[in-house]
Protein backbone atom coordinates (compact mmCIF):
# COMPACT_ATOMS: atom_id res chain seq x y z
CA UNK A 1 0.00 0.00 0.00
CA UNK A 2 1.95 2.98 1.00
CA UNK A 3 5.98 3.30 1.22
CA UNK A 4 7.27 3.82 4.60
CA UNK A 5 9.28 6.91 4.59
CA UNK A 6 8.38 8.12 1.46
CA UNK A 7 8.71 12.01 1.65
CA UNK A 8 5.56 14.12 1.35
CA UNK A 9 6.55 16.34 -1.25
CA UNK A 10 7.58 13.65 -3.99
CA UNK A 11 5.11 13.56 -6.10
CA UNK A 12 2.57 14.66 -3.68
CA UNK A 13 0.03 12.87 -0.91
CA UNK A 14 -0.65 9.23 -1.67
CA UNK A 15 -4.46 8.43 -1.37
CA UNK A 16 -5.59 8.49 2.21
CA UNK A 17 -8.60 7.15 1.90
CA UNK A 18 -9.98 5.03 -1.83
CA UNK A 19 -10.93 7.64 -4.32
CA UNK A 20 -8.46 10.52 -5.02
CA UNK A 21 -10.24 13.73 -5.22
CA UNK A 22 -8.09 14.83 -8.41
CA UNK A 23 -6.82 18.04 -6.72
CA UNK A 24 -3.58 19.18 -7.11
CA UNK A 25 -1.53 19.43 -3.50
CA UNK A 26 -0.45 22.79 -2.16
CA UNK A 27 2.94 23.37 -2.01
CA UNK A 28 3.65 21.87 1.27
CA UNK A 29 6.51 24.39 1.87
CA UNK A 30 5.00 27.20 1.77
CA UNK A 31 2.00 25.84 3.92
CA UNK A 32 1.41 27.16 7.67
CA UNK A 33 2.73 24.81 10.26
CA UNK A 34 -0.33 23.38 12.20
CA UNK A 35 -1.37 22.26 15.60
CA UNK A 36 -1.81 18.53 14.03
CA UNK A 37 0.80 18.61 11.33
CA UNK A 38 2.83 15.45 11.06
CA UNK A 39 7.01 15.87 11.77
CA UNK A 40 9.32 14.22 10.45
CA UNK A 41 12.93 14.26 10.80
CA UNK A 42 15.05 14.10 8.13
CA UNK A 43 18.12 14.43 9.67
CA UNK A 44 20.05 13.42 12.75
CA UNK A 45 21.15 16.39 15.70
CA UNK A 46 24.49 17.84 15.05
CA UNK A 47 26.49 19.27 17.74
CA UNK A 48 25.63 23.10 18.17
CA UNK A 49 22.21 22.75 17.30
CA UNK A 50 20.12 24.36 20.01
CA UNK A 51 18.81 21.94 22.61
CA UNK A 52 15.20 22.18 21.40
CA UNK A 53 16.07 21.48 18.17
CA UNK A 54 17.74 18.48 18.88
CA UNK A 55 15.14 17.15 20.95
CA UNK A 56 13.15 17.70 18.11
CA UNK A 57 14.99 15.93 15.50
CA UNK A 58 15.51 12.47 18.11
CA UNK A 59 11.61 12.60 19.19
CA UNK A 60 10.48 12.93 15.23
CA UNK A 61 12.59 9.11 13.81
CA UNK A 62 8.65 8.65 13.60
CA UNK A 63 5.55 10.88 12.53
CA UNK A 64 4.88 13.38 15.53
CA UNK A 65 2.16 16.21 15.60
CA UNK A 66 3.05 19.84 16.60
CA UNK A 67 0.52 19.39 19.47
CA UNK A 68 2.37 15.93 20.87
CA UNK A 69 6.34 17.68 20.53
CA UNK A 70 4.81 21.25 22.23
CA UNK A 71 3.53 18.54 25.10
CA UNK A 72 6.87 16.76 25.23
CA UNK A 73 8.85 19.87 24.92
CA UNK A 74 6.43 21.66 27.33
CA UNK A 75 6.80 24.77 25.25
CA UNK A 76 3.82 26.61 23.42
CA UNK A 77 2.85 25.77 20.24
CA UNK A 78 3.78 28.92 18.80
CA UNK A 79 7.50 28.39 19.94
CA UNK A 80 7.40 25.25 18.70
CA UNK A 81 6.34 26.34 15.59
CA UNK A 82 9.25 28.81 15.33
CA UNK A 83 11.94 26.12 16.21
CA UNK A 84 10.17 23.79 13.45
CA UNK A 85 9.74 26.26 10.43
CA UNK A 86 14.37 26.61 11.14
CA UNK A 87 14.43 22.58 10.97
CA UNK A 88 12.50 22.77 7.82
CA UNK A 89 14.15 25.87 6.19
CA UNK A 90 17.64 23.70 6.93
CA UNK A 91 15.84 20.83 5.42
CA UNK A 92 15.91 18.89 8.80
CA UNK A 93 12.36 17.68 9.05
CA UNK A 94 9.39 16.89 6.57
CA UNK A 95 6.56 18.47 7.49
CA UNK A 96 3.33 16.50 6.46
CA UNK A 97 0.10 18.95 6.52
CA UNK A 98 -3.15 17.52 7.88
CA UNK A 99 -6.15 17.12 5.65
CA UNK A 100 -7.47 20.32 4.81
CA UNK A 101 -11.23 20.17 6.07
CA UNK A 102 -12.05 22.68 4.03
CA UNK A 103 -16.18 24.19 4.11
CA UNK A 104 -17.26 20.81 4.67
CA UNK A 105 -14.94 17.60 5.07
CA UNK A 106 -14.49 15.57 2.04
CA UNK A 107 -16.85 12.89 1.94
CA UNK A 108 -14.72 10.20 1.38
CA UNK A 109 -12.20 11.38 4.39
CA UNK A 110 -15.47 11.23 6.68
CA UNK A 111 -16.22 7.70 5.35
CA UNK A 112 -12.24 6.78 6.21
CA UNK A 113 -12.99 8.56 9.27
CA UNK A 114 -15.86 6.60 10.39
CA UNK A 115 -14.17 2.88 9.37
CA UNK A 116 -11.46 3.85 11.92
CA UNK A 117 -13.39 4.51 14.66
CA UNK A 118 -16.13 1.31 13.63
CA UNK A 119 -12.72 -0.58 13.86
CA UNK A 120 -11.09 1.27 16.86
CA UNK B 1 23.83 11.69 20.10
CA UNK B 2 24.75 12.07 23.62
CA UNK B 3 23.11 15.24 24.99
CA UNK B 4 22.95 15.83 28.29
CA UNK B 5 19.34 17.52 27.22
CA UNK B 6 17.92 13.95 26.23
CA UNK B 7 17.73 12.65 29.97
CA UNK B 8 15.78 16.43 30.60
CA UNK B 9 13.65 16.26 27.34
CA UNK B 10 11.54 13.20 26.83
CA UNK B 11 9.78 11.66 23.47
CA UNK B 12 7.08 9.57 22.95
CA UNK B 13 7.16 5.99 24.69
CA UNK B 14 7.92 3.16 21.69
CA UNK B 15 4.44 2.29 21.98
CA UNK B 16 3.01 5.52 21.38
CA UNK B 17 4.81 6.25 17.94
CA UNK B 18 2.91 6.36 14.99
CA UNK B 19 4.11 4.30 12.11
CA UNK B 20 6.06 5.75 9.40
CA UNK B 21 3.50 5.43 7.19
CA UNK B 22 1.10 8.22 8.91
CA UNK B 23 0.41 10.92 6.31
CA UNK B 24 -1.56 13.04 7.46
CA UNK B 25 -3.92 14.22 10.98
CA UNK B 26 -7.36 15.39 11.22
CA UNK B 27 -8.88 16.81 14.59
CA UNK B 28 -11.93 17.10 16.39
CA UNK B 29 -12.24 19.51 19.66
CA UNK B 30 -14.12 18.58 22.53
CA UNK B 31 -15.60 21.71 24.17
CA UNK B 32 -17.98 22.68 27.23
CA UNK B 33 -17.46 24.36 30.55
CA UNK B 34 -15.49 23.14 33.38
CA UNK B 35 -16.14 19.91 34.55
CA UNK B 36 -18.34 18.67 32.36
CA UNK B 37 -16.37 15.89 31.28
CA UNK B 38 -13.66 16.85 28.51
CA UNK B 39 -10.54 15.44 30.17
CA UNK B 40 -12.16 11.92 30.58
CA UNK B 41 -13.61 11.90 27.16
CA UNK B 42 -10.09 12.08 25.25
CA UNK B 43 -8.45 9.90 28.34
CA UNK B 44 -11.02 7.08 27.40
CA UNK B 45 -10.74 7.24 23.76
CA UNK B 46 -7.45 8.10 23.38
CA UNK B 47 -4.60 4.91 22.34
CA UNK B 48 -2.05 7.23 24.23
CA UNK B 49 -1.75 8.45 27.20
CA UNK B 50 -3.23 11.92 26.97
CA UNK B 51 -0.89 14.91 26.77
CA UNK B 52 -1.11 18.32 27.67
CA UNK B 53 -0.36 21.26 25.00
CA UNK B 54 -0.09 25.13 25.70
CA UNK B 55 -0.34 28.32 24.17
CA UNK B 56 0.49 31.64 25.07
CA UNK B 57 -2.46 34.11 24.30
CA UNK B 58 -1.88 37.88 24.58
CA UNK B 59 -5.19 39.09 25.11
CA UNK B 60 -5.57 42.80 24.06
CA UNK B 61 -8.82 44.66 21.88
CA UNK B 62 -11.24 41.56 22.78
CA UNK B 63 -13.59 43.69 23.81
CA UNK B 64 -13.83 42.54 27.71
CA UNK B 65 -15.92 44.52 29.54
CA UNK B 66 -13.59 44.41 32.77
CA UNK B 67 -10.48 45.40 31.02
CA UNK B 68 -12.04 47.70 28.71
CA UNK B 69 -10.53 51.39 28.67
CA UNK B 70 -7.20 50.14 29.89
CA UNK B 71 -4.58 49.53 26.73
CA UNK B 72 -2.54 46.53 28.38
CA UNK B 73 -1.93 43.66 26.42
CA UNK B 74 -2.09 40.64 28.92
CA UNK B 75 -0.50 37.31 28.47
CA UNK B 76 -2.02 34.05 29.30
CA UNK B 77 -1.32 30.42 28.69
CA UNK B 78 -3.89 28.37 28.26
CA UNK B 79 -3.42 24.57 28.22
CA UNK B 80 -5.80 22.01 26.21
CA UNK B 81 -5.15 18.03 26.86
CA UNK B 82 -4.95 15.72 24.05
CA UNK B 83 -5.43 12.48 22.30
CA UNK B 84 -4.99 10.70 19.61
CA UNK B 85 -6.37 7.89 17.88
CA UNK B 86 -4.60 6.21 14.61
CA UNK B 87 -7.81 5.40 12.29
CA UNK B 88 -5.30 3.73 9.83
CA UNK B 89 -2.23 3.17 8.53
CA UNK B 90 -2.06 6.88 6.98
CA UNK B 91 -4.65 8.66 9.07
CA UNK B 92 -4.40 9.64 12.29
CA UNK B 93 -7.09 11.84 14.39
CA UNK B 94 -6.56 14.20 17.87
CA UNK B 95 -8.93 15.13 20.22
CA UNK B 96 -8.43 18.04 21.59
CA UNK B 97 -10.40 19.19 24.84
CA UNK B 98 -10.81 22.78 25.53
CA UNK B 99 -9.95 24.22 28.89
CA UNK B 100 -12.77 25.27 30.74
CA UNK B 101 -11.94 27.84 33.32
CA UNK B 102 -9.88 30.18 30.92
CA UNK B 103 -11.76 32.93 29.45
CA UNK B 104 -10.24 32.55 26.13
CA UNK B 105 -9.86 29.63 24.69
CA UNK B 106 -11.77 30.11 21.92
CA UNK B 107 -9.14 32.79 20.33
CA UNK B 108 -6.33 29.73 20.27
CA UNK B 109 -4.99 30.17 16.75
CA UNK B 110 -5.99 27.11 14.44
CA UNK B 111 -7.62 25.37 17.17
CA UNK B 112 -11.04 25.54 15.41
CA UNK B 113 -9.66 26.01 11.83
CA UNK B 114 -9.14 23.10 9.85
CA UNK B 115 -11.06 21.36 12.94
CA UNK B 116 -13.65 18.22 11.23
CA UNK B 117 -16.24 19.19 14.07
CA UNK B 118 -17.04 19.60 17.15
CA UNK B 119 -18.13 17.51 20.45
CA UNK B 120 -20.57 19.51 22.87
CA UNK B 121 -20.48 18.06 26.59
CA UNK B 122 -23.22 19.14 28.75
CA UNK B 123 -24.18 18.60 32.43
CA UNK B 124 -27.86 18.13 32.75
CA UNK B 125 -26.98 20.07 36.68
CA UNK B 126 -25.36 22.72 34.81
CA UNK B 127 -26.54 23.52 31.20
CA UNK B 128 -25.07 26.91 31.33
CA UNK B 129 -22.10 26.55 32.16
CA UNK B 130 -21.47 24.83 28.12
CA UNK B 131 -23.90 27.77 26.41
CA UNK B 132 -20.61 29.77 25.90
CA UNK B 133 -19.00 26.74 24.07
CA UNK B 134 -22.07 26.45 21.65
CA UNK B 135 -22.11 30.35 20.94
CA UNK B 136 -18.38 30.12 20.04
CA UNK B 137 -18.89 27.25 17.69
CA UNK B 138 -22.22 28.69 15.91
CA UNK B 139 -20.18 32.03 15.84
CA UNK B 140 -17.24 30.32 13.78
CA UNK B 141 -20.09 27.88 12.06
CA UNK B 142 -18.34 24.84 12.95
CA UNK B 143 -20.25 21.88 12.93
CA UNK B 144 -21.53 20.13 16.42
CA UNK B 145 -23.19 17.57 17.94
CA UNK B 146 -23.91 17.89 21.64
CA UNK B 147 -23.00 14.58 24.28
CA UNK B 148 -25.45 14.74 27.48
CA UNK B 149 -22.76 13.06 30.07
CA UNK B 150 -24.45 11.01 32.28
CA UNK B 151 -23.47 11.93 36.13
CA UNK B 152 -25.19 9.40 38.33
CA UNK B 153 -26.60 12.18 40.38
CA UNK B 154 -28.16 14.40 37.60
CA UNK B 155 -31.58 14.18 37.08
CA UNK B 156 -32.85 12.49 33.96
CA UNK B 157 -34.25 14.58 31.37
CA UNK B 158 -36.25 14.39 27.90
CA UNK B 159 -33.95 15.68 25.22
CA UNK B 160 -36.43 17.67 23.60
CA UNK B 161 -36.72 19.77 27.00
CA UNK B 162 -32.57 19.59 27.26
CA UNK B 163 -33.10 20.86 23.08
CA UNK B 164 -34.85 23.48 23.88
CA UNK B 165 -33.32 24.53 27.17
CA UNK B 166 -29.82 24.72 25.29
CA UNK B 167 -32.15 26.83 22.68
CA UNK B 168 -30.47 24.18 19.65
CA UNK B 169 -32.70 23.79 16.24
CA UNK B 170 -33.65 20.69 15.41
CA UNK B 171 -30.72 20.04 13.01
CA UNK B 172 -28.13 19.92 15.70
CA UNK B 173 -27.85 16.23 17.04
CA UNK B 174 -27.65 14.98 21.05
CA UNK B 175 -26.95 11.96 22.11
CA UNK B 176 -26.26 10.22 25.68
CA UNK B 177 -23.01 9.58 26.49
CA UNK B 178 -20.39 8.34 29.02
CA UNK B 179 -17.88 10.01 29.05
CA UNK B 180 -15.68 7.83 31.24
CA UNK B 181 -16.68 4.48 28.98
CA UNK B 182 -14.28 4.45 25.74
CA UNK B 183 -17.12 2.89 23.28
CA UNK B 184 -19.60 5.33 24.51
CA UNK B 185 -17.11 8.30 23.64
CA UNK B 186 -16.23 6.73 20.63
CA UNK B 187 -20.54 6.28 19.40
CA UNK B 188 -20.14 9.86 20.40
CA UNK B 189 -17.29 10.54 17.79
CA UNK B 190 -19.26 8.68 15.53
CA UNK B 191 -22.52 10.35 15.49
CA UNK B 192 -19.83 13.46 14.91
CA UNK B 193 -19.24 12.02 11.63
CA UNK B 194 -22.42 10.85 10.58
CA UNK B 195 -23.58 14.05 11.59
CA UNK B 196 -20.86 15.39 9.30
CA UNK B 197 -21.91 13.23 6.15
CA UNK B 198 -25.82 14.31 6.88
CA UNK B 199 -24.35 17.87 5.89
CA UNK B 200 -23.28 16.48 2.83
CA UNK B 201 -26.39 15.61 1.23
CA UNK B 202 -28.30 18.63 2.36
CA UNK B 203 -25.76 21.22 1.80
CA UNK B 204 -24.58 21.31 -2.16
CA UNK B 205 -20.29 21.45 -2.12
CA UNK B 206 -19.17 24.73 -2.36
CA UNK B 207 -16.29 24.44 -4.10
N1 LIG C 1 -20.23 9.87 36.87
C1 LIG C 1 -19.56 10.45 35.88
N2 LIG C 1 -18.54 11.24 36.20
C2 LIG C 1 -17.86 11.81 35.19
C3 LIG C 1 -18.19 11.59 33.85
N3 LIG C 1 -17.37 12.31 33.07
C4 LIG C 1 -16.54 12.95 33.91
N4 LIG C 1 -16.81 12.65 35.19
C5 LIG C 1 -16.15 13.20 36.36
O1 LIG C 1 -16.38 14.58 36.40
C6 LIG C 1 -15.23 15.29 36.80
C7 LIG C 1 -14.84 16.35 35.78
O2 LIG C 1 -14.47 15.72 34.59
P1 LIG C 1 -13.34 16.31 33.62
O3 LIG C 1 -13.21 15.35 32.50
O4 LIG C 1 -12.12 16.69 34.36
O5 LIG C 1 -14.07 17.64 33.11
P2 LIG C 1 -13.52 18.80 32.18
O6 LIG C 1 -13.33 20.00 33.04
O7 LIG C 1 -14.63 19.04 31.19
O8 LIG C 1 -12.26 18.37 31.51
C8 LIG C 1 -14.15 14.26 37.02
O9 LIG C 1 -14.08 13.99 38.40
C9 LIG C 1 -14.64 13.05 36.26
O10 LIG C 1 -14.21 11.86 36.85
C10 LIG C 1 -19.28 10.70 33.55
O11 LIG C 1 -19.64 10.44 32.43
N5 LIG C 1 -19.92 10.17 34.62
MG1 LIG D 1 -10.38 19.29 31.61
Amino acid sequence: MSEPGKPWDEGGPERLYTVSRGRAPQEPRHRPIELVSLIVARAEPEPGLAPEAAAVLRMCQFPLSVAEISAYLVLPVSTVTVILAGLLREDRVEVRAPVPAAVLPDPELLQAVMHGLQNF
Amino acid sequence: MDYRISEKISGPRSEDTLPASAAAAVKVVIVGGFGVGKTTMVGSVSEIRPLTTEETMTQAGVGVDDIAGIERKTETTVAMDFGRISLNERLVLYLFGTPGQERFWFLWNGLFEGALGAVVLIDTRRLEVSFDAVGRLEERGVPFVVAVNAFPEAPVHPMAELRAAMDLPDSVPMIDCDARDRSSSRDTLLALVRHLQSLHTVTPETP
